[in-house]
């Protein structure tokens, strides 16, 4: 290829401040064509900052920015980076929920107009998830906010590689996989390699390390808004990144972390619970001080039973058996978790309220006490806990939404797959925390799509169409076991 | 924090501008000691708007499509049973608090069922809520004519060191509410849910038990805005709480309350109150016809929303 020495996009000395927080502190980065540039940091190292600012969605506060070849830092915004050819898929969702999916591409591509628009942007969008997804099940005249959060990720990449009128040179991944499960996300890496001879070039972010080491050509690590290493992605290897990235913990811990036996049936069981479309007699069972994986592939059903475990706890009756009292962690954290109008600190207080009552009346200091110590045992990057919660990058934000449930009165705490879009560091402090609270007598549930953090939990359920088929003991986990389980009958 | 930014993040500043400089107009235009006597004036007529704006104010916070119309209907109601139940005498004061209370209870609980229960939108819900109570107080009061107990006309005009004793009350009530909203489990409550309501539910908080609690609440408020308008008044009459439908929204959007939920403000509906009512003062004392003086006020409405009321919408 005589085409990949050409350089498409180039950033020089970019910086962006917000307030006190140097998001961005002075960044270069090139890409050429047909490259694919992996981008690892940790939460708040300035990866989105920098994605945004690619996307024109925000504007530098200084620096150039090139794209193939002509300056374009002042006049540079969405529109902008669309006709050179610059597209995004955005970590926070950038569809519109009202729209069907062949509306939502439509939306991208102003040259589809006249008689016929909706099928024609039908067949653009429902090509491109064929090409990318084979088997995706997602129709073009689907309503996108019916679509589960893994669908609607899905929908959202394989918009952002369409083209009808306008050049596609560069395509901005961020965090495409948080919401996908290991199926359709080896498909995306599949993809991505196919896209990328064709002369395209790809800028991913990914906080799982495997999936970066696997399609980069090249690896930039950023730290505290700086790029701190660049270098061939055949010369990483997944220590030598972790080590790169200044880890504070070692990632073998995973590893070493040894397989608890722990005793079902002497503990008291705490939840009793059965799937929805239970065909068979396994059901859900977790006893006090245990850590319960809820595993198969996203959408199966494991929301599904966490909102109904969660419902009849609430309302103090259902069909499902809860003994003490829960509190849920968010994993779509826009639409289940923050409210975006508080301070950090009042985002973690609101599940503890009741506590900081002192005769009838909230006592501020004492909510501030919450959110101080929260502040120092899940580390949230912030200069002031009386911030807007928006102030925080997601990986933070995802961290004050553990932290309200941690700080709760909560015995059982439900975890809808919280992990998405948190950087390694934090995911390992999280799972400690984790370990130290079911030590103490909590019970997690805990819904992930991560094989990873399936190796933290003392007893796995799969799911599959609704409901549980399989119930796996720590000693029993492995990788094959769960794909086998996830896909018994559709193979 | 500089003295600059601690106004700009205090939206219900700029209702009490608004209201100063209206006044000021108005002061200058007539001159003399006038000035005062408009504000005592003004005062007096605030109160009423004040408390269904209060009322209101919760409601809207509740978040988008949460508004309560039943307002004017339940003051008309509430105004007649009481009349008509105390029947202009003192010793039957309580009983008619009580009925005027009762009917509050019930129109809140009315419209509850069908948000909920019926699943009808609440502006559709609150509005033939309001048909149905209206044709009630129609029904119940026909040729209403009925003095209010002396007691409670004395009381609802009574002034200390010139000024309206009901506005000094409902002022302190106010600064309660505000407690309420800051500083209670309910207040704070309200807050979330209005951000986002799937989300307060899933942080633990009881949704439906809050909305209830809130639609009673303005109904409630709306029952004794009309118990004392009756005595304000002289009596109550059909149309009474015609003017608080617009009234009551107006306040709590001018005194900086979102309307997209989640952000409220007590102190603004004060300020909101006093510049509605001023503002119809000012153009009054100006000689404007009652056509141009309705088309100034709307303008002058929108104005102040785009202006002070105008948030910016979350990223």
């Amino acid at each position: 290829m005589n085409a990949s020495d050409e350089t498409i996009v180039a950033l020089e000395d970019v910086a962006k401040h917000f307030g006190a927080v140097k998001a961005l502190d002075g960044v270069s980065l090139t890409v050429t064509s047909g490259e694919c540039l992996g981008l690892v940091g940790h939460n708040g190292a300035g990866k989105s900052t920098l994605m945004h600012i690619l996307a024109g969605t925000l504007d530098p506060d200084r620096g150039t920015i090139r794209v193939g070849g002509s300056d374009l830092s002042n006049r540079y915004n969405v529109g902008v980076a669309g006709e050179n050819g610059v597209r995004c898929v955005f970590q926070e969702l950038s569809l519109c929920p009202n729209l069907t999916v062949a509306e939502n591409a439509r939306v991208f591509h102003p040259s589809v107009t006249g008689f016929g628009w909706k099928r024609r942007a039908g067949t653009l969008i429902r090509e491109m998830l064929d090409e990318i997804f084979p088997g995706h099940g997602i129709e073009a005249e689907d309503v996108v906010g019916d679509l589960s959060i893994g669908k609607r990720q899905m929908v959202e990449i394989a918009r952002a590689f369409t083209t009808t009128d306008l050049p596609l040179r560069t395509v901005i991944l961020d965090e495409p996989t948080s919401s996908l499960d290991a199926v359709t996300s080896g498909q995306l890496l599949r993809f991505i390699r196919r896209v990328l001879e064709q002369g395209v070039s790809c800028i991913l972010t990914s906080h799982v390390l495997g999936e970066v080491l696997d399609v980069s050509d090249r690896i930039v690590v950023m730290k505290d808004g700086l790029v701190i290493a660049t270098r061939k992605g055949s010369d990483f290897d997944r220590n030598s990144l972790v080590a790169a990235m200044g880890n504070v913990v070692e990632i073998d811990e995973i590893e070493q972390h040894e397989a608890r036996e722990k005793l079902r049936g002497v503990a008291p069981v705490v939840v009793e619970a059965a799937a929805d479309r239970a065909r068979d007699t396994v059901s859900l069972t977790a006893h006090q001080g245990e850590i319960v994986g809820l595993a198969g592939l996203a959408g199966h059903g494991q929301t599904d039973l966490i909102l109904k475990i969660y419902g009849a706890a609430m309302r103090g009756k259902g069909p499902v058996n809860v003994t003490r009292p829960v509190a849920l962690v968010a994993g779509d954290r826009q639409t289940d978790g923050i409210f975006h109008l508080w301070s950090i600190s009042a985002n973690i207080g609101i599940r503890s309220l009741a506590k900081t009552v002192r005769r009838g009346l909230i006592d501020p200091l004492a909510e501030a006490a919450i959110g101080a110590e929260w502040r120092d045992r899940i580390s949230i990057r912030t200069p002031d806990m009386q911030n807007n919660i928006l102030s925080l990058s997601g990986g933070n934000q995802q961290k004050a939404l553990f932290a309200r449930a941690l700080a709760s009165d909560a015995e059982i705490i439900l975890m809808d797959d919280p992990m998405r879009g948190v950087d390694v560091g934090t995911k390992l402090e999280v799972y400690d925390l984790i370990r130290a609270e079911a030590e103490k007598g909590r019970t997690f549930l805990w819904y992930t799509t991560e094989m990873d953090e399936l190796y933290n939990c003392d007893h796995t359920f799969v799911f599959r169409d609704g409901a549980i088929v399989a119930d796996l003991a720590r000693g029993d986990l492995t990788e094959e076991r769960v794909l086998h389980s996830s896909f018994q009958e559709s193979a | 924090m500089t003295s600059l930014t601690w106004i700009s993040q205090k939206a219900w500043i700029w209702s009490f501008v608004g209201a100063f400089v209206v006044w000021l107009a108005t002061a200058l235009y007539i001159g003399g000691a006038g000035g005062t006597a408009v504000i005592t004036t003004a005062l007096s007529f605030a109160t009423f708007t004040v408390i269904v704006g209060i009322g209101q104010m919760f409601v809207i916070t509740t978040g988008p499509g949460n508004v309560d119309l039943s307002i004017p209907a339940t003051i008309s109601f509430s105004g007649a049973v009481a009349m008509k139940i105390m029947d202009g005498s003192n010793a039957m004061l309580p009983i008619g608090f009580a009925a005027s209370m009762a009917c509050g209870l019930v129109v809140g609980l009315f419209n509850y069922i069908l948000i909920r229960i019926l699943r009808i939108p609440p502006i559709i819900a609150t509005l033939s809520s309001s048909f149905l109570v209206l044709s009630t107080a129609i029904a119940y009061g026909r040729g209403l004519k009925i003095k209010p107990p002396p007691l409670l006309a004395e009381f609802a005009t009574a002034r200390l060191l010139g000024i309206p004793v009901l506005a000094i009350v409902i002022i302190l009530f106010a600064v309660v509410m505000s407690v309420v909203l800051n500083r209670t489990m309910y207040g704070r409550s309200v807050l979330a849910i209005g951000q986002n309501q799937r989300a307060a539910w899933l942080a633990g908080i009881n949704v439906e038990r809050i909305r209830f609690y809130t639609y009673v609440l303005s109904a409630l408020l709306a029952a004794l805005c009309g118990f004392l308008l009756s005595g304000f008044s002289g009596g109550a009459s059909l149309n009474m709480g015609q003017e608080y439908l617009l009234a009551s929204i107006a306040v709590v959007v001018i005194g900086g309350t979102s309307v997209a939920g989640g952000k409220a403000n007590v102190p603004g509906i004060w300020g909101a109150a006093m510049f509605m009512f001023l503002l119809v003062t000012m153009l009054n004392t100006f000689g404007v016809s009652a056509g141009i003086r309705l088309i100034l006020t709307g303008l002058i409405i929108v104005a102040v929303i785009t202006i002070a009321g105008g948030d910016k919408p979350p990223r």
